[in-house]
């Protein structure tokens, strides 16, 4: 799978799939080349929201995230287009 | 820039994103009982209803599909889009809109909330779920949101009513739908409109606690690898269980009535062709078909709490990566879901698909789903040939039999999928997303409803098109009379009245397919049946029950499931004693309601759905050749390995 965010390039940002299971980290950026920006966006994935990996379904794919007080389910191919600066502890959620 | 609306508003929308709570606020405001649910996309169709306000006023409320922002991905999103704009040919542009926001999740929707502030339309903002963010230790101040936002906001708990007044009270006065200057200007960008919210909500908003204890605990079972496919397929084998066992003394009490009610009619009415209608046409024909709402109920039942209670968007969650191995996604899975109920939600349910193909693909296989029509069929053939007896001192065989053939109809729904994908249908699937809701508990009047709506619904078809087909089917099975000859006569009563039968304009119809379908071990009567139940499924339940009926001399009137198990070939042909039904006969006419696609109203939704009359054609071909196929593979195979 290529994330365009695997290269630490932007502040030590990362891919928000590389999160694991329970940790948070905070929206950088989202590539905008992607056809499901404006979603994403709409979904409250702009940058400065802290959002958190719940949970893996059975088969690793799709991923639950919280954010703003939802849960959503993203595939991996699109939480690539996430960008994230981990946050080590579990930080308040906007 | 401060307006006032100058009069009450006429024509008012719901707005709002998924599962916000628009249709159980739709149906407290108009008294109407459209379908809700706990999984976002409930709604694909605009629904309107009139509100009644004190006085004469009336206002037409109209209920749109939720969405996430204003450019539509999907075509439920399509349906709020176009109606937002006018350009629905009919529609009116609404001049009013209830903004309907989940309270808990308010830091994601007042952003959509901005781009209506942009525009001029009066609006109110509607904060549902009031008990549920206070009981997860948030808040909401509505007075200060109001002051910041400069619009009207009333919050309510829909399922309960409380705050509908409220709202109600609002909408009927114009001073109710008051602008003022929002405390901070709305930006034009998307991601300054997030900051705007936040800070807004900075001062009027407490969050509340991520998940709740129930929501976190339920999950930790049901979205495990290992317990989440247990529990499923525990709920499947019991419920496959109780469409057998627990039901089973219900349908007992239905009958009875109905043999009561036609003992009853026998006794008092002279011999003669009325009594034949009322006893062998309506009766037989209209209470074979009614003895099944016990079981109606239960899978009604089962699937009105999965999705009211919230685990239709788990289910979506967990199977998504093995739906795309059929060129499906999650969300598929819960329109295939819908049409174990009917075909026609499921295939309405499709619209929440935003990848044109998949959605093609799952209208398209969705009449492989195990539909309640097929239902009666299946429980009528199985209690009559299926043994009662246990397997692995647990389950009894006929549940299991009952559960092959509905994993029957889905997998190879699954498979036809996969080759549309692979073939016609080919390309890359879109992004798949669903938010999960909490786990509700759903109110007893929510889920009454939710059983009731489609029980009704099978009522008026059994006034309408069963009790239609009975009628034709009665007159076409007792005319034209014809005179039997003597040595038929001879034979007694019973003789004569089956010669009568075989005669009639149904019986030579019958009679004339009968080659047709015997290699699949149908005689002429199931071929009968089968041209019957064209019009819909279970009318062969009800044909079979008026063959018997008229067919048997005496005024008794048997189980029907024993009719079919003890009619034997008559004296004269040449199998004369031996059984007409047997099992292979009853698993090749089952295998057949598998495939076949008997159904008037769900060809006339594919071809709305699809835009034309391609689709539905090829489906009904592909449909009833399989199921031809299969029948005959399936009558010769048990054939020789049961009866050697």
């Amino acid at each position: 799978m290529q994330c365009p965010f695997d290269k630490k390039n932007q502040q030590g940002s990362v891919c928000l799939s590389s999160l694991t299971e329970g940790q948070s980290g905070q929206v950088v950026a989202i590539d905008p080349k992607g056809q499901f920006t404006r979603r994403l966006l709409e979904l409250g994935f702009v940058p400065g929201t802290v959002v958190e990996i719940r949970r893996r379904a059975p088969l690793q794919d799709p991923v639950e995230i919280e954010l703003r007080g939802a849960r959503i389910c993203l595939r991996h191919t699109e939480v690539c287009q996430i960008a994230v600066r981990p946050l080590v502890k579990a930080a308040v959620a906007i | 820039m401060t307006t006032t609306a100058q009069s009450v508003p006429r024509y008012l929308a719901l707005l709002g994103s998924p599962n916000s709570g628009k249709t159980t606020l739709f149906n407290r405001l108009t008294g109407l009982r459209a379908r809700v649910g706990n999984y976002p996309g409930v709604t694909v169709e605009r629904i309107e209803g009139e509100i009644k306000l004190t006085g004469s006023d009336r206002v037409l409320l109209v209920d749109l599909p939720g969405t996430y922002g204003m450019e539509a991905l999907s075509d439920e999103e399509r349906v709020t889009q176009q109606y937002l704009e006018g350009s629905f040919s009919d529609g009116h542009k609404p001049d009013g809109i209830i903004f309907v926001a989940d309270a808990t999740t308010l830091a994601r929707s007042l952003p959509m909330l901005a781009a209506i502030l942009k525009t001029e339309t009066p609006v109110i903002l509607a904060l549902t779920m009031i008990d549920e963010i206070k009981a997860r230790g948030g808040a909401v101040d509505d007075l200060k949101l109001r002051k910041l936002l400069g619009i009207p906001v009333v919050g309510i708990v829909g399922n309960r009513g409380i705050g509908v007044d409220d709202l109600k009270a609002l909408v009927a006065r114009a001073d109710g739908w008051k602008r003022t200057t929002p405390a901070r200007p709305v930006p034009d960008d998307i991601i300054e409109r997030f900051a705007w919210a936040d800070e807004i909500l900075g001062d009027s908003f407490r969050a509340p606690q991520k998940g709740t204890p129930l929501t976190d605990g339920i999950d930790s079972v049901l979205l495990h690898p290992l317990g989440g496919v247990a529990v499923f397929v525990a709920v499947m084998v019991l419920f496959f269980q109780a469409i057998f066992n627990w039901a089973a003394p219900l349908m007992d009490g239905v009958e009875g009535l109905f043999v009561f009610l036609s003992g009853f009619l026998s006794s008092r009415m002279a011999d003669g062709w009325l009594r034949s209608l009322l006893c062998d046409g309506i009766i037989a024909g209209v209470g074979s078909v009614m003895v099944f709402i016990p079981q109606l109920f239960l899978l009604f039942g089962l699937l009105a709490f999965l999705e009211n209670v919230g685990y239709m968007a788990r289910a979506a969650f967990v199977v998504d990566r093995a739906m795309g191995w059929f060129g499906l996604d999650g969300r598929c899975f819960v329109a295939l879901m819908s049409s174990y109920a009917c075909a026609i939600p499921g295939i309405m349910a499709a619209r929440t698909i935003p990848d044109p193909k998949s959605r093609l693909a799952t209208i398209l296989v969705a009449p492989f789903m195990t539909c309640s029509a097929r239902l009666p069929v299946y429980v009528l053939l199985i209690s009559a040939f299926v043994p009662r007896t246990t397997v692995w001192g647990l389950f009894g065989l006929q549940g299991l039999v009952m559960f092959g053939l509905y994993l029957l109809g889905g997998v190879t729904g699954l498979l036809a999928a996969a080759i549309l994908r692979r073939g016609m249908l080919r390309g890359h699937t879109l992004p798949f997303y669903i938010e999960l809701p909490p786990y509700r508990w759903p109110t007893a009047k929510t889920l009454f409803t939710a059983v009731w709506r489609p029980i009704s619904l099978f009522l008026k078809r059994v006034g309408t098109i069963i009790l239609a087909a009975s009628l034709i089917l009665w007159m076409m099975l007792s005319f034209p009379k014809v005179q039997a000859p003597a040595e038929v006569t001879a034979r007694g009563t019973q003789a004569v009245k089956a010669y009568e039968l075989e005669h009639s304009f149904a019986g030579r119809v019958g009679h004339a397919i009968e080659p047709l379908i015997r290699p699949l071990g149908f005689d002429w009567r199931i071929g009968v049946g089968l041209i019957a139940s064209i019009a819909a499924r279970e009318v062969i339940v009800s044909t079979m029950a008026q063959l018997f009926a008229l067919g048997d001399g005496d005024d008794a009137r048997d189980n029907l499931a024993e009719s079919l198990k003890n009619s034997r070939y008559p004296p004269g042909h040449p199998q004369a004693g031996n059984p007409i039904y047997t099992l292979p006969v009853a698993l090749s006419l089952l295998v057949f309601f598998v495939f076949a696609l008997q159904c008037v109203s769900t060809l006339a939704v594919m071809r709305r759905e699809t835009g034309g009359w391609k689709w539905p054609v090829v489906a009904w071909l592909f449909m009833i050749t399989l199921a031809y196929v299969s029948a005959w593979l399936t009558f010769a195979v048990s054939s020789k390995l049961l009866l050697g």
